[in-house]
């Protein structure tokens, strides 16, 4: 019979045959965590035992409080070197010139791999269904679990079938695709499932793009989400991946979904998503003009080189009118937009450059708005609070998009800086 | 296990910054500290209220969000048994049984019950008795029902281990 993605994955995790809705007990090949470690190890060692079951599965990295803005979470930074260092874990990214946003990491470093099974103490660990692992998000709490057993339990979930075809038009990116679907879908239109993304649209994708599709399906519900891997993941992987034993697994032609959506990416134009709500989708021609008073462009969503690539394109010889942050998303990332002239772009136009790192995105540090303020991002969130004041309120776009509503202190239509093709096409 | 609770409703797309803060999530912070904290954006007199015994009952997408295990932790430490809603995501599911809340998803229910109404929840027949009548939710598999007896994953980890070990 004709599997999903998530059946294929699965079973080979499990060691057997799977199909959906089976409960399996699985060993994942890495488990990832940032600052919640040292939560994660005071429930460890609450558990009684002394090591970890594999300290060469376990992968940590500080992106959510760099550089710690209290001394609570640098109290909390010491405790976690220090359980590193207690357990012989080597797979640890401090801040410094190795480290950066822990998705970008676990991607860039190859520690996500096709056909891998990967937990993370994380929401957003679903996007290392970009490479084609499974990818999934857990509890603090259950991460101390499995650091100390190894497995946990998960059942094979039911999937969705996301056909993307064509190709973008100028001005347009995979951040206003996945906004698209998740206004077309809804906030919970994925509860539960594996979302498969299928199609010549996605193969024509860097895997950076694909990251910004596969992270957003925690958005609306999801389990996981997955890419096919092909050549560009083979290629990214043949020096950088960690684990060699990985394989390629992909869904059969014919296995059964709870859903299908077909998408042309020709037909979308810029997207937006207005405050409260991820699926609160605005297409650009009816959110233009809104006032902001903070852009941020950077976190896991829309951080990476492309996409300070897109921003920079816009804001060179401009001026940003508003609080503009970068932070690129990776240090590796940062050094190549410096190589490239990009950092001194965003300077010269009025922007600030932040270590790589969550901060902002998750209102802990680095840019946090005020009462009754406005920020236009390229996050993947924009729930009341969640930056700030509780007052505050957030808009989620492309980078393209966020760089556009820079310069013009309102939300803008890219296209009308990108190859002059302004207004043209309608979603 | 039957219990009965007052109602505290709440309406659909409950995120986890909302029940808990990014800005406190990466403090080290003890349990009672997390509930003085608990749904600190969407109702803010929840924290010092006396709310032991009571059920939450909410529409779509309780939980939405943040894979935050405090938004779980600090409303069970103000002792609410139960999240009653009409979906709940998925992480906040998972960390509500890992952490001894009872998840109880039961659409038809929710628009039955208001703010102050008295339940009755039978967890294992899978029963919620309302005043205006009587709805069913799909029974919690034996392993689910194995961890909430245990009072959680952690403790139920810390028995097997302890088991290995005697």
């Amino acid at each position: 019979m004709a599997k999903t993605f998530a059946e294929k994955a699965l079973g080979r995790a499990a060691g057997y045959e799977v199909q959906e809705g089976d409960i399996v007990t699985v060993y994942p090949d890495f488990c990832l965590s940032h600052e919640n470690a040292s939560s994660v190890a005071d429930t460890f060692h609450s558990i009684g035992q002394e090591k970890v079951y594999d300290p060469d599965r376990i992968v940590i990295v500080f992106d959510h409080t760099v550089p710690p803005p209290t001394g609570s979470y640098a109290n909390s930074h010491i405790k976690t070197r220090q359980f590193v260092k207690e357990q012989g874990i080597k797979h640890f990214y401090d801040m410094n010139c190795h480290g950066g946003i822990c998705h970008q990491i676990l991607c860039q470093e190859g520690y996500s791999a096709p056909g891998l099974l990967i937990v993370g103490s994380d929401s957003h660990t679903c996007t290392h269904g970009a490479v084609g692992a499974f990818a999934t998000g857990i509890g603090r709490s259950e991460m101390a679990a499995v650091w100390a057993t190894g497995k946990l339990w998960l059942r094979v979930p039911q999937s969705m079938k996301i056909t993307v075809n064509g190709e973008f038009k100028p001005g347009v990116a995979a951040k206003d695709l996945i906004l698209k679907i998740a206004g077309d879908i809804s906030s919970s239109g994925a509860d539960y499932l594996s979302m498969e993304f299928h199609g010549e649209g996605i193969s024509r994708m860097s895997i950076g793009e694909r990251m910004t599709l596969c992270n957003m399906a925690i958005e609306m519900g999801a389990k996981n989400a997955a890419c096919k891997p092909d050549e560009k993941v083979f290629a990214h992987l043949k020096d950088r991946a960690k684990k060699k034993d990985w394989e390629a697994v992909w869904a059969d032609e014919g296995a059964s979904y709870v859903k299908e959506l077909v998408y042309d990416l020709g037909d979308l134009i810029p997207a937006t998503a207005l405050p409260g709500r991820v699926d609160n989708y605005a297409p650009i021609t009816k959110s233009a003009g809104r006032k902001i008073d903070q852009a941020f462009i950077g976190t896991c969503t829309n951080g990476r080189l492309e996409d300070l690539r897109a921003a920079a394109e816009i804001l060179r010889g401009r001026n940003v009118v508003v609080r503009t942050i970068v932070q690129p998303a990776s240090v590796e990332i940062y050094q190549k937009a410096l190589k490239e002239g990009l950092i001194e772009t965003f300077i010269e136009s009025g922007c600030v450059v932040n270590h790589p790192g969550c901060g902002p995105c998750v209102g802990v540090c680095g840019g946090i708005i005020g009462d009754g303020e406005v920020c236009i991002s390229t996050a993947n969130r924009n729930f009341t609070g969640r930056m700030g004041s509780k007052t505050s309120e957030i808009i989620l776009a492309s980078p393209a998009t966020v760089a556009a509503s820079a310069v013009n202190g309102v939300v803008t239509d890219p296209r009308d800086f990108v190859n002059g093709s302004a207004g043209k096409g309608e979603a | 296990m039957t219990f009965q609770s007052k109602v505290i409703k709440y309406g659909d797309e409950v995120s986890t910054d909302l029940i808990f803060p990014g800005k406190y999530t990466y403090m080290m912070l003890t349990e009672e500290q997390m509930a003085e904290h608990a749904l600190e954006t969407l109702d803010p007199e929840f924290g010092s209220r006396d709310v032991a015994g009571d059920v939450i009952v909410a529409g779509w997408n309780w939980g939405c969000g943040s894979a935050r295990e405090q938004a779980v932790k600090c409303i069970r430490k103000k002792g609410i048994k139960a999240v009653i809603a009409k979906s709940i995501s998925r992480i906040y599911y998972r960390n509500s049984i890992n952490e001894g809340l009872l998840p109880i998803v039961c659409p038809e229910a929710v628009d039955q019950m208001e703010n102050g109404d008295s339940v009755e929840v039978d967890v294992l027949a899978g029963i919620i008795h309302t005043k205006n009548g009587d709805f069913s939710f799909p029974k919690f598999p034996e392993f689910v029902l194995g961890i909430l007896n245990s009072g959680g994953l952690i403790a139920q980890v810390k028995n097997e281990i302890a088991g290995k070990n005697a």
